[in-house]
């Protein structure tokens, strides 16, 4: 292994200590990982879809979406139907140079994965026969899908809730990263709560956002291992002007008022973290949030549905604002009908979370999920709810708007966690590499 | 690492070189010879300490019972190397070439049980340049696994039988004490027991298990559920779960005796044959065992008992005498071998560190009821560590030619 992993500890680091990145990995012991990131080198079969992505400004012809660029693609990129998102925690073992290295393999095999290519040029089929293939094959013969990779840094990467700085990182941890307040309604489950690591993969098709997932966790054994997983079958955001807008559970439009890639610059106030950040890593990134949110969809489904359109505050059939109007209306809270009460009514959910009275905007980009029932019978459904801003106080914001929202009767957030979403790696490096200058 | 590497050698060069159970033909002559006198109760070596080189170990018997030498490796359960069926009166040679290191040597009178006399040997000196014949190297790997398996065999005949004396004794505290111990011979070497269709059925299975497939539920499982009844009565609310009379503990005791007896007679048998892949194939089998839904991670192996961390220790253990059969070979296949080889040295030593902050065979396991999820989710995670690299080590061995 002359070719060992970059040290970006450099000098400044602990270089008598500091020990080699614990265990080859199953891709670096077989010569498939651009060992060389960071002094610009790529090998093997990583090179020819490098030269694709650089060629592709958005979506290609097979439907892949570039890895490398100036922001992680997954933010602002149309919604795609389905989603895999998976935290992990560092193992106990794990080192600094050890989470460089699954970093910079995550990239490469990243970089492959959303190309529509195998997690490595063995693959799933080429290795040798004895050999256990790298690529878990489930994505063979299917398209890239529109697949995106987002990679997330939790607050306990930075410091654990013991204040211990594990990785030598705690001077880089942006102040706004730190766990979000507990609201009213929350019911936390620390099994779908937190996490030192996030990845986010999104794809049109669900076999390819789970085959991503699966084989990205397999190359993190021994570093990193899964906290918790969401699947999700079912965009309910658009982030895009060409997008329909789809339906939540609830059976309404969701997302209409969402930040669309169109509006750069709601983008630039609303989602990419700015210059003014002091962790230069962090600019040009953004932060994700993450809510499991259950819907208690029985005792939904029993509720009027003129009571349902005003605890939304629009209408179910159109998605347009009870102030009347098209889907695209803006809202006007100050109508008030014949009898003298507001139109969109003070408790309802539109008017609450709307800017006007959050005083903000998101890039909202969730996904319906349903994980099997309960032993009631009752489906374990709801709003796996993810959202981009340039500042967590954001959502907080918008979140504590919502305190008095009549719809909180029929959720329970039980999953929470806040990420901090690096800007995009250049090709050549890898996601997050600034953390480690 | 040292003691590692060095021993590493030895089963590479010794086995390489070693003339266990043929004659010493090719072996160079200038061999340096130590008198080994094996009685029905000692084990006495000449001298416990030579300069690396050939060495022969010339056992004769002067006990009444047939008997066995071994050269273990540092670790006590490593066969480095190994003589059988020396008959009273008789002598044979066993030659080595012997690498710097840590051994024990040990005899083994009657063939069974864990031996007498075990004593350190020490190496001195400088490795010695190994043959680089490959398939002789993975014919004495394999000669050396197989009797690794035989001795496990031998260890675990007798220990059963005094665990069941206690149970049909009536001397629950004891069998309770003995359960999860006696049980380490066999954990080591079950997927070699999995290859005699019946035996591990009667042995092993757990309850559902055998009432899944319609058999009668015996071994060492059905036992532990007379031991730990009111655990049973828990696990089982809505079945009727008496204690076995003395009669019932004598017919269930005498049954485990004669199956793990039969398995004895089945890794001694003439015909028993293992390959090389079957070693490596069986290290992950081992560790398959230890994560499987039913295994001991979920803690459903000793699902009365909760001793399953003894048994997590011995399939890692039984995992790690594999690999290090294997070990000189997948080094001598290149540099994946050895980036192969360094990184399952690592976790190795990972994962038995991890599993030894909740104790020892000698001091005892915590129950495994006691181990958080959190806890089981980080040795979950070091096993996946182990395992992965693991599962490259059949490749190591046989899919590449070191001399391309």
């Amino acid at each position: 292994m002359s070719e060992a992993p970059i040290d970006p500890l450099g000098a400044g680091g602990d270089s008598e200590s500091a020990p080699a990145p614990r265990g080859m990995s199953r891709r670096a012991l077989f010569g498939l990982v651009a060992a060389g990131v960071g002094t610009g080198a790529v090998v093997g079969g990583f090179a020819g879809a490098a030269s694709r992505i650089a060629s592709s400004a958005g979506q290609d012809a097979a439907g892949a979406y570039a890895f490398f660029g100036e922001h992680q693609a997954g933010i602002t990129t149309p919604a795609q139907d389905r989603l895999h998102f998976a935290a992990f925690d560092l193992t106990d073992r794990a080192t600094r140079e050890d989470l460089i290295q699954l970093l910079t393999e995550w990239t490469a095999a990243a970089a492959r994965l959303t190309q529509g290519l195998d997690v490595s040029e063995a693959g799933a089929v080429n290795g040798p026969e004895l050999l256990p293939p790298d690529d878990t094959g489930e994505a063979v013969g299917l398209p890239a899908s529109g697949l995106t990779i987002t990679i997330g840094f939790g607050p306990s990467l930075f410091r654990t809730a013991d204040g211990v700085d594990r990785f030598g990182l705690a001077d880089k941890q942006p102040a706004e990263l730190v766990e979000l307040p507990l609201f009213a309604f929350d019911l936390l489950e620390e099994a779908s709560s937190g996490g030192d690591l996030c990845i986010q993969a999104c794809a049109n098709d669900p076999q390819v956002a789970v085959h991503a997932i699966r084989n990205l966790s397999r190359i993190a054994f021994g570093t990193a291992r899964i906290r918790w997983t969401q699947l999700g079958f079912g965009r309910t955001s658009s982030t895009s002007t060409a997008q329909a807008t789809p339906r939540n559970l609830f059976g309404f439009k969701d997302g209409t008022a969402n930040i669309k890639a169109e509006e750069s610059e709601a983008l630039r106030d609303f989602v990419w973290v700015g210059d003014d950040e002091p962790q230069s890593w962090l600019r040009g990134g953004s932060y994700l949030v993450t809510r499991t949110i259950l819907m208690t969809i029985e005792n939904w489904d029993r509720v009027s549905l003129a009571e349902q359109n005003d605890i939304v505050g629009r209408d179910k059939g159109e998605g347009a604002p009870l102030s009347g109007g098209g889907e695209f209306t803006e809202p006007d809270f100050a109508l008030r009908t014949t009898s003298g009460d507001p139109a969109i009514p003070a408790s309802s959910h539109v008017r609450l979370a709307h800017r006007t009275h959050s005083g903000t905007r998101m890039l909202r980009r969730g996904y319906n999920f349903v994980d099997g029932s309960n032993d009631l019978g009752q489906l374990r459904a709801g709003l796996f709810f993810m959202s981009y801003q340039r500042s967590p106080q954001q959502f907080i914001d918008v979140q504590s708007a919502l305190a008095t929202d009549a719809m909180n009767e029929y959720i329970r957030h039980v999953g929470s966690a806040l990420f901090a979403i690096p800007r995009g790696a250049r090709d050549g490096s890898f996601v997050g590499a600034e953390l480690f200058d | 690492m040292k003691s590692t590497t060095a021993l590493l050698a030895a089963v590479a060069g010794g086995v390489a070189l070693l003339s266990g159970c043929v004659p010493n033909a090719g072996i160079d002559t200038a061999a340096t010879v130590i008198a080994v006198d094996s009685s029905d109760d000692a084990c006495t070596v000449e001298t416990d300490s030579v300069a690396s080189g050939t060495v022969t170990f010339r056992v004769s018997n002067s006990g009444e019972r047939v008997t066995e030498f071994y050269l273990l490796g540092e670790d006590e359960l490593s066969i480095v190397s190994e003589v059988e069926n020396i008959a009273p009166g008789a002598s044979r040679d066993l030659t080595v070439l012997a690498q710097p290191g840590s051994y024990f040597t040990v005899c083994k009178p009657g063939m069974i049980g864990s031996g007498i006399g075990q004593s350190s040997f020490t190496v001195t000196g400088d490795a010695i340049a190994v043959s680089e014949d490959r398939e002789r190297a993975i014919s004495d790997a394999v000669a050396n696994y197989t009797a690794y398996v035989k001795t496990q065999a031998a260890e675990l005949v007798p220990n059963v039988q005094g665990f069941v004396d206690a149970y049909v004794a009536g001397d629950d505290d004891e069998a309770r004490r003995l359960f999860p111990l006696v049980r380490i011979n066999y954990e080591r070497i079950e997927p070699t027991a999995s290859q005699f269709g019946d035996l591990d059925p009667a042995i092993d299975y757990r309850k559902p298990g055998a009432e899944a497939e319609g058999l009668e539920f015996t071994g060492f499982h059905r036992i532990e559920m007379d031991l730990w009844l009111d655990a049973a009565v828990a696990n089982y609310p809505d079945e009727t779960i008496i204690p076995l009379d003395a009669a019932g503990r004598q017919q269930i005791g005498q049954k485990l005796v004669d199956d793990v007896t039969a398995l004895y007679d089945a890794v001694h048998a003439d015909d028993f044959e293992l390959s090389v892949s079957d070693i490596t194939n069986g290290a992950i089998g081992l560790l398959d065992e230890v994560a499987a839904p039913d295994g001991k991670l979920p803690g459903e192996e000793n699902e009365f008992a909760h001793t399953d961390l003894y048994d997590f220790y011995a399939n890692v253990e039984g995992a790690e005498v594999a690999f290090t059969a294997v070990r000189q070979i997948a080094l001598d296949s290149g540099d994946d071998g050895e980036a192969l080889v360094a990184e399952l040295d690592e976790e190795f030593a990972a994962m038995k560190a991890l599993l030894s902050t909740y104790g020892d065979y000698e001091g005892g396991f915590v129950s495994y009821d006691t181990v958080s999820q959190d806890e089981r989710n980080e040795l979950g995670a070091q096993l996946n560590a182990l395992s992965e690299p693991l599962a490259q080590l059949t490749h190591a061995v046989l899919g590449v030619d070191p001399a391309e």
